[in-house]
């Protein structure tokens, strides 16, 4: 019963996109979606295991997405600034960082939140250490730099796909 | 409306200057990974900036570019890491003066 509720909300995500992309409510162009948008969904959430939704992580998951638009912004600003600067201000280097998330889906959302944060670019993961080159190299220490660069999103993305 | 269009103008022009900025960055960055910073960084506000000032000048294409804005936020990180991964495994050096390369460190432990 949840698996078919979690494959009929997939297909109302589908069709709702499927609106706003083309822009046209038609009935028989929304029909058509509906049916193509169930099939696709029939075929693709069968393998996958579906994080369980509830309004707490829900709640998390906007709060997330804040932070890390604020994050983005403070990233842009921050890059922006050292490319303007006669010399630009560089301490490179590959650190590598712990994180305590265990699930798949989890740890790509750290990655990529990672690099789309200050000075941050995720390199490679082995296990539960991910790689990241950081343009400002402020410890080499794993731990510190675990509670530089992860812990920030740790909290949020725990509950979330915890 | 003209305030509309004049809002939306001046958030496409800020994002086009993020963007341009990235470009500098890519032509003035040392390295690959560091100029993966710049490419990444400076283009993502760049283009959500870009692509929400047409949205803002165009009411009836917000939904539409707020779609792009999520396309680009998920596929610009994933591509930059497989660039970056990709070069780290040819082989490719980080650039003088770099701190450290835990990376390559810990692969040399694996092979001893």
């Amino acid at each position: 019963m949840e698996k078919f509720l979690a494959r009929l909300l997939l297909a109302a995500l589908l069709v709702l996109i499927y609106i706003v992309w083309t822009g046209s409510t038609d009935g028989s162009d929304v029909a058509v979606m509906s049916a193509a948008a169930l099939l696709v969904s029939a075929f693709f959430s069968k393998s996958r295991r579906m994080p369980r939704i509830t309004p707490v992580k829900v709640a998390w998951s906007i709060a997330y997405v804040f932070y890390l638009f604020v994050a983005i912004i403070k990233a842009n600003f921050d890059v922006a600034s050292r490319i303007v600067r006669r010399k630009i201000p560089l301490n490179p280097g590959i650190v590598s960082v712990r994180t305590r998330l265990t699930s798949p889906l989890g740890r790509i959302v750290l990655a990529n939140s990672i690099t789309l944060t200050p000075g941050t670019l995720s390199v490679e993961m082995k296990g539960d250490i991910l790689y990241v080159h950081w343009i400002d190299v402020a410890t080499t220490d794993r731990e510190e730099a675990t509670e530089e660069i992860v812990a920030g999103f740790e909290k949020y993305l725990e509950v979330i796909f915890g | 409306m003209e305030i509309l269009k004049i809002a939306g103008a001046l958030v496409t022009l800020v994002g086009s200057l993020f963007l341009f900025l990235g470009a500098v960055g890519i032509v003035r960055m040392p390295d690959l990974y560091n100029r993966m910073q710049a490419g990444t960084k400076a283009t993502t506000l760049g283009t959500i900036l870009t692509l929400l000032g047409v949205g803002i000048y165009h009411p009836a294409w917000l939904g539409r570019m707020l779609l792009l804005v999520i396309f680009v936020a998920i596929t610009n990180p994933i591509s930059s890491h497989a660039l970056a991964r990709a070069a780290h495994f040819a082989g490719l050096k980080l650039t003088k003066g770099s701190v450290c390369d835990t990376l390559a460190d810990d692969e040399e432990g694996d092979d001893a």
